[in-house]
């Protein structure tokens, strides 16, 4: 009976639209379609400037420079998998977030873990910050292994398009915090579940471009 | 037609009951932004157009040096960046802010504020590019800016910075515009406004924000790598580094062709508005021109490369955008033959708005075909960077897009301000524009089949290119004067212009179902739509019988079709009727101020003040998330 209420005054506050659907959830995907666009110029860009450095660190290649300094292959792939894992893992508890919004008051969700969306909230935003966290730690060795964004067409290549990606991702952190905040402030009810499925729209995309960078730039030599 | 020079319903100052600068700044209501987006695009027009007078009179005879060539380079790089960024963009989005919730039945577009600030970045940025002309450093790169010669070691100065950040500023403006029309259109239609029942204005319209959408991430990242170049030496366009010349061309391309597009087809959708309406039949072939439009948009993203014959790409890449260019002629020549069997047998009435909607059936189609000679690689490698392309894009950018923009604002003006334009000096318009347009630019496609390069400074006489220049600049001249008689037009008729009723030329659609100018709630009660041309069904059903476009159930059309006309209900204010407006805002200008000057910022690192510029960057971009937090917490209406 609670929800039915909840339902109707859902309809009572919104506007009619033609398909139904609110207009924020149709812009987001405008949006993420034009992301899209954004993400394939880049990584096309390092494809295409793949194997085109003069000089090295190279991503898979060893390389000695001409004054007999050695490079190893700079990508460290155990590493970058750990954090494409952790990455992984933030997209299943924004799923657990958004379920715990949209529930919020069901029988099996009132009172339980699974109802418990500031913590599901917090742990996306804590998996996304360490995202980051081996991220920094990815550039700041890459830098001390001779790689900056000067030093070549793939230093410039992919400092720029993961950086692009990691601000994308602190963006999301951003949000996600913003709606925790609310939460702890006034209750995300289900009224409010928009507001978190808009948010779990872009992180799940955010996520997706890594799963392309990772398998484009770590995995394939 | 009404002549009389009484008052009318609304007063296009007060119609919002709003006056006053604070009030413009504030708004967020899609007919005013509409209208500062058509005074300021208008604006720039002029400045543009004063751009190309300068670059007439420098090239009218041989050997001039009427302005030094570093200034030469400024005024034909700022006269495209302009007329393509700031005029024929910004004039197009006047139309669809006005129009389109009038033309779906609704009472704004789905996100006002965002509207606001679209609005707000788009002047400020133009300003943010027009300025520095009068301080002789304006970009100078030539509107396409082709890295490498765009990076530092070939273009050191703030030129390309200037262009460089005001674009990215512009992108920002057309993106957000474009996820706001996108949204509206889908979803804010009224109750049995089916796609296919849209007004083909917002056809086009809707099929120009997927290429926005999908085109400008393209220049941005081109952007961006040119930017990094620039401030934090990367290498993307770096030779020495081992870069590819083309990155920057193919990336820009593949933003360039589609935005020729998204020139265009806002014309062609405002020209199939004004060819039924005058010719009193529907548009021949709804769905074909629809298809056709999306069959542009699509066959756009393919035909990049054809801007490249010259580069050397190979002969399988030549051929294989040599018939995707010519596969594109298809459908825009199908839209050309629909408008013309629209005509055939039509009650025809040589109002201005029609004139120029002819002109643009006649212009465009020798632009378009000189288009289809560029698609053969041999030929173009004959006419690229000719006077002879500029001929070609002239054609269908004036003779298209600003002739089509022409008619549309006779065609609207009744609607946006309560007055027709006086028809007199439309037609002293029209025919002196016509004329003095292809006086400008036929000639051009002479002096471009004689070799005469584009954007060159000045020449040597004898080479048989001097008469055809002198006539280019004449016409030119003509063109400016023309363009005054508009002007004139334009600012007397929003005073002393006939009184013009709510459907100001016996029109089809949604918009004319209501006053003019529209109460600021726009429909006072959303009508129910059942066929593509309503206010026809209603006044005229002879028009539209027999066409298969209305009802499923055609036995409800009759009492469906009362709704849409509600002229008397129109007098009231929003809340006289209980409808909730969006409140003023003025967070949305501050939000654009804020990005505009986050980019500003960063050009004091090129003059050594990295502090600075460190300081105004982050400090406005704090400015900008704070102003978005207040934004998006405080309640629309």
């Amino acid at each position: 009976m609670a929800s039915a209420v909840a339902h109707e005054e859902v309809h009572e506050h919104t506007h009619y639209t033609t398909t139904g659907l609110d207009n924020r959830k149709v812009a987001i995907w405008a949006f993420i379609g034009s992301e899209c666009m954004l993400f394939m110029s880049l990584i096309s860009t390092y494809l295409v400037y793949k194997g085109k450095s003069i000089v090295g660190p190279f991503p898979h290649e060893a390389w000695t420079s001409p004054d007999g300094h050695v490079f190893k292959p700079i990508l460290n792939i155990p590493v970058t998998t750990q954090s494409t894992f952790v990455l992984l893992m933030s997209s299943l508890v924004m799923v657990l977030a958004l379920a715990a919004v949209e529930n919020r008051g069901k029988p099996g969700y009132a009172g339980t873990l699974l109802g418990n969306s500031k913590l599901w909230l917090a742990a996306t935003a804590a998996l996304g910050a360490t995202f980051l966290g081996y991220q920094a730690f990815e550039f700041t060795s890459f830098v001390h292994e001779g790689l900056t964004i000067h030093t070549n067409l793939f230093g410039s290549s992919f400092f720029t398009l993961t950086g692009f990606h990691g601000a994308h991702v602190t963006a999301g952190v951003l949000w996600l915090l913003t709606l925790l905040s609310i939460d702890i402030k006034r209750g995300l009810t289900p009224k409010d579940a928009l507001l978190v499925d808009i948010c779990a729209l872009y992180w799940h995309f955010v996520d997706v471009v890594w799963i392309a960078i990772f398998t484009l730039v770590y995995l394939i030599k | 037609m009404a002549t009389t020079a009484a008052t009318p319903t609304f007063a296009p100052s007060t119609t919002y009951g709003q006056t006053g600068i604070w009030s413009w700044i504030t708004t967020v209501d899609h007919k005013r932004i509409g209208a500062l987006y058509l005074y300021t695009a208008l604006f720039f027009f002029m400045f543009g157009g004063l751009e190309a007078g300068m670059i007439r009179w420098q090239l009218a005879q041989p050997n001039q040096h009427i302005v030094s060539a570093e200034l030469y380079n400024q005024l034909f790089t700022m006269h495209g960046t302009t007329m393509i960024f700031l005029a024929v963009m910004p004039l197009s989005a006047a139309f669809f802010n006005f129009l389109i919730p009038l033309q779906i039945g609704a009472r704004d577009v789905a996100f006002p504020r965002l509207n606001a600030f679209s609005y707000w970045i788009y002047v400020l940025g133009g300003i943010f590019m027009t300025l520095p002309i009068f301080f002789n450093s304006a970009p100078n790169g030539g509107w396409f800016g082709y890295a490498p010669l765009t990076t530092l070691p070939f273009a050191s100065g703030l030129n390309i910075d200037f262009w460089v950040m005001g674009l990215q500023i512009l992108g920002i403006s057309s993106l957000a515009a474009a996820f706001n029309f996108i949204t509206t259109i889908i979803n804010m239609r009224a109750p049995g406004m089916t796609l296919m029942r849209m007004p083909v204005f917002t056809w086009m319209s809707f099929v120009v924000q997927f290429l926005l959408v999908l085109a400008f991430p393209v220049i941005t990242i081109a952007l961006v790598f040119l930017l990094f170049d620039r401030f934090f030496g990367t290498n993307f366009y770096e030779i020495a580094a081992g870069a590819d010349p083309l990155l920057w061309q193919h990336l820009f391309w593949v933003f360039g062709h589609p935005e020729v597009y998204i020139l265009i087809l806002p014309a062609f959708g405002l020209v199939s508005e004004i060819l039924p309406t005058f010719s009193r039949k529907p548009l021949f072939g709804y769905n074909v021109v629809i298809y056709s439009g999306m069959m542009i948009g699509f066959l756009g993203f393919g035909v990049w490369a054809h801007h490249m014959f010259a580069v050397g790409m190979g002969a399988t890449a030549d051929t294989v955008f040599a018939l995707t260019t010519m596969l594109i002629g298809i459908p825009t020549g199908v839209k050309i033959f629909n408008w013309i069997a629209t005509m055939w047998g039509g009650q025809i009435r040589f109002a201005a708005p029609m004139k120029f909607a002819i002109g643009l059936i006649a212009l465009f189609t020798i632009g378009g075909i000189s288009g289809v000679m560029h698609s053969s690689p041999p030929a173009d490698l004959q006419q690229t960077d000719t006077y002879f392309v500029v001929a070609h894009f002239h054609y269908v950018l004036f003779g298209g897009s600003i002739m089509g923009i022409f008619g549309g604002i006779y065609f609207y003006f009744p609607k946006i301000t309560g007055r027709y334009m006086s028809e007199k000096l439309g037609t002293w318009h029209f025919w002196s524009t016509f004329i003095a347009m292809n006086l400008t630019f036929f000639p051009m496609h002479f002096s471009g089949m004689l070799g005469m390069p584009r954007r060159i400074y000045t020449y040597d006489a004898g080479q048989g290119w001097d008469t055809f220049n002198l006539i280019s600049s004449v016409g030119t001249l003509l063109l400016i004067l023309a363009t005054l008689i508009f002007v004139f037009n334009f600012l007397t008729s929003r005073k002393n212009g006939a009184v013009a009723p709510g459907d100001a030329w016996g029109a089809g659609t949604l918009e004319w179902s209501i006053p003019s100018p529209p109460p600021d709630y726009n429909f006072a009660e959303i009508p129910v739509v059942t066929s593509r041309y309503p206010l026809w069904d209603l006044k005229h059903p002879e028009r539209t019988a027999g066409i298969a476009h209305s009802a499923p159930d055609p036995m409800t059309i009759t009492d469906a079709h009362a709704t849409p006309v509600h002229e008397e209900t129109g007098h009231k204010t929003a809340a006289e009727l209980g409808i909730p407006m969006p409140f003023n805002t003025v967070k949305p200008a501050i939000a654009a101020l804020a990005i505009v000057m986050m980019f500003g910022g960063l050009l004091f690192m090129h003059t050594g003040k990295f502090a600075v510029a460190m300081t105004i960057t982050i400090g406005s971009a704090c400015l900008f998330v704070g102003t978005l937090y207040a934004w998006l917490t405080s309640p629309l209406e």
